[in-house]
């Protein structure tokens, strides 16, 4: 579905990403974990199609199509959702005007009809109980005054109601307490199916407890250092991410 | 010695040439004003970017033009505007037509609404309802630095008069569509009364179209009188072609307890100047300011505020937004003032405004004088783009870059429109900004009149 090989990136001219190859196919779900500052958040604006990270080198295949081509809106439509670490607010938006652009852009990409105004809201009523979202935050701006737990609750709606192939989440877990972090990784398991994938970024072990993965990476200075299943994330859990910075050390000494 | 400009000299003149004429349509008590307000005319002149408050608006344009009418429409101009009398409004409110801001005397120059509320024409009120009249008529239309409003008082001939009397409460709002139009380049100014007694509760929607492309220079007075405990809500809506310069001057005087609102929305207009006064005056009154432009081209739309809190535990909001595409220019100016005796005031401002290009220029202005100290006040302005995160987000959930700029114009703009109590209009409003800003004719889909 996703093949990046040797993908390096720089903002602003300094160099954050120095040679990504990762590999996700259907049905996957990869963590990508790393200490602050290693790049994760930039991978995902890559993926995404944010314009101030330079793809310097390497290429993005998405279902046999060069991603690094594509403008984002086009990228969302053929099914690539990114959950943010902090979604925007946009007041004066409503969420409810919002996502019935999204979703009819989506329908108009695969050659289908608008939805009716009955159905659109039929939708979004199911899509609420699935992801277990509060009604009310449905009718207001988007994410003005939400919570950071309702925030990220909404990025897992929008998700719900755009049903992505291939969905980001960067640090989805951030700031949510036990309760908010059970809703999220909920949404996320009922959501998951044979054809459709996720690359979930996380600082912390504790959302993999909910959402197992397939395959866990390590993130480090821009590259990825370790590839495993779903015991190293267990492993970092126990002892950090000091022991796997003194092996690059150790291997770059030797 | 002091030069008058010549542009003023031309008014001074139009006065003296005019002032019998004037007079004779008009009644004793109106025009007892006239002299006084002409020699605060002749004293402060036609306001020029010398004077602080016209620091980024230049008139001369609009006033330094022959006009061939200086006067309000003779009796066979009013006979098409008839002709729309109760047919341009599918809102849930009952339509009034203006001529270039007269009210149609041909038929009944004054009539009573179902539900209690007189409207008509100045003269015809002053007739009938002397004693209002004489109490609150040229009360409150008063400044000692805008030689504009004296302009209007000396010459103004007639315009428009609502009286809502004392309890009555108007389930449904007026709808007042001025039709600006001529067959010859025109100066109007209509000089207006609204009393709304204690107790009373009115809404009031003024539109402005012009219906024909010659060059017009409007020049109004409101006066406004919100009695104890009673509610009024004025909305305008400004359409107007790129060779209009409208000045509205509205003066809003509230007693205690009355709740005001006062909401601007200008989607075209060459020139547009509104100057809003608010006199909270008496304990626990209410006045929310609301403002919204959306301009282009060569456009300008300068909105000046003016919250005077004479009173304590008065609370006072200001919210003015402005879109400024092409080379458009536009202000705004929002003056706060806290007497000594007004404590417990609570007075917010909030001026936002988009340039969507590197030629577009706004100029923000919060004015705040606190004489008393037990006060919450607040200001804010913002001068700036899209908001790019917006933008890709918006972007990121599969809509395209010009829709999702649509969709955070629309937002901003919204932000002002939500605050119309009257749902029908509100969607109306969201509708015809939504047109304007995609540039299309922002005209409702269903109205008769083929504004230009």
């Amino acid at each position: 579905m996703l093949i990046i090989n040797n993908l390096k990136a720089s903002i602003g001219g300094k160099s954050i990403l120095k040679g990504i190859s990762l590999e996700v196919k259907p049905g996957e779900i990869h963590a990508i974990m790393g200490p602050n500052g290693s790049g994760k958040s930039t991978l995902a604006a890559v993926l995404a199609g944010r314009e101030f990270v330079e793809v310097t080198e390497g290429t993005i295949t998405y279902l046999g199509k060069n991603l690094l081509d594509m403008l984002p809106e086009d990228r969302a439509k053929e099914g690539i959702f990114l959950g943010f670490q902090y979604p925007i607010e946009i007041p004066g938006v409503s969420m409810v005007n919002f996502m019935k652009t999204a979703v009819n852009e989506h329908r108009k990409h695969n050659g289908l009809e608008p939805l009716s105004a009955s159905d659109f809201l039929k939708l979004m009523r199911d899509k609420k109980e699935l992801v277990e979202i509060d009604s009310k935050l449905a009718n207001r701006s988007v994410n003005e005054g939400f919570s950071g737990g309702e925030k990220k609750k909404n990025e897992i709606f929008q998700m719900a109601m755009l049903e992505p192939k291939l969905a980001i989440l960067d640090e989805t877990d951030s700031g949510l307490d036990i309760d908010a972090l059970r809703i999220v990784a909920n949404g996320v398991n009922k959501l998951k199916h044979p054809d459709n994938s996720f690359i979930v970024i996380t600082h912390y072990q504790r959302l993999l407890d909910y959402i197992i993965p397939d395959v866990v990476h390590v993130l480090y200075d821009g590259r990825i250092v370790k590839t495993a299943g779903k015991e190293l994330a267990l492993e970092l859990e126990e002892k950090g991410y000091d022991w796997i910075k003194k092996e690059i050390e150790n291997n770059v000494t030797a | 010695m002091i030069v008058k400009s010549e542009i003023t000299e031309k008014y001074l003149e139009l006065y003296k040439n005019n002032i019998n004429k004037i007079s004779g349509i008009s009644s004793p008590f109106f025009n007892s004003f006239r002299a006084t307000a002409f020699e605060k005319f002749n004293e402060l002149g036609i306001p020029t970017k010398k004077n602080e408050a016209y620091k980024y608006t230049n008139l001369n344009i609009f006033f330094d033009h022959d006009y061939e009418n200086y006067f309000m429409p003779v009796p066979a101009d009013f006979i098409k505007a008839e002709e729309f009398r109760c047919e341009v409004t599918d809102l849930d409110a009952y339509g009034i037509v203006l001529l270039n801001g007269f009210y149609p005397t041909l038929k009944e120059k004054l009539r009573q609404l179902p539900g209690g509320v007189w409207i008509g024409s100045l003269n015809e009120g002053e007739i009938q309802f002397a004693e209002k009249f004489e109490k609150h008529f040229g009360k409150y239309a008063k400044s000692e630095t805008d030689g504009l409003i004296h302009l209007n008082t000396s010459m103004a001939s007639d315009g428009l008069f609502i009286y809502i009397p004392e309890g009555v409460t108007m389930t449904r709002p007026v709808q007042v569509v001025n039709l600006i139009q001529s067959d010859n380049d025109t100066f109007n100014q209509p000089r207006n009364l609204i009393i709304a007694e204690k107790n009373s509760n009115f809404s009031i929607i003024i539109c402005d179209h012009t219906l024909s492309p010659q060059k017009f220079l409007t020049n109004a007075v409101t006066e406004v009188f919100v009695g104890e405990n009673a509610h009024f809500d004025i909305i305008r809506v400004q359409n107007e072609h790129n060779n209009a310069c409208k000045i509205t001057n509205t003066f809003i005087y509230q007693k205690k307890n009355s709740v005001t609102s006062s909401n601007n929305i200008t989607l075209h207009g060459g020139l547009i100047r509104n100057n809003t006064y608010h006199y909270l005056g008496g304990e626990g009154a209410e006045s929310y300011s609301y403002g919204l432009f959306l301009a282009d081209k060569w456009q300008h739309v300068d909105n000046f505020v003016n919250v005077d809190h004479a009173f304590p535990h008065c609370t006072s909001n200001q919210l003015f937004k402005g879109v400024l595409d092409d080379m458009s220019t536009g202000a705004f100016n929002g003056r706060i003032l806290v007497r000594p005796d007004a404590q417990g005031t609570l007075a917010y401002q909030k001026n936002n405004n988009i340039l969507l290009t590197d030629d577009a220029k706004m100029d923000t202005k919060p004015q705040l004088e606190i004489f008393a100290d037990d006060v919450k006040c607040s200001h804010g302005a913002t001068i700036g783009q899209l908001d790019d995160d917006a933008l890709f987000y918006l972007q990121s959930r599969g809509i395209n870059k010009r829709e999702a700029r649509l969709m955070l114009m629309f937002g901003f703009a919204h932000e002002v429109i939500q605050n119309i109590k009257i749902e029908a209009l509100c969607e109306r409003m969201d509708n015809l900004v939504m047109q304007r800003l995609k540039g299309e004719l922002s005209r409702c889909a269903s109205c008769l009149v083929k504004c230009m």
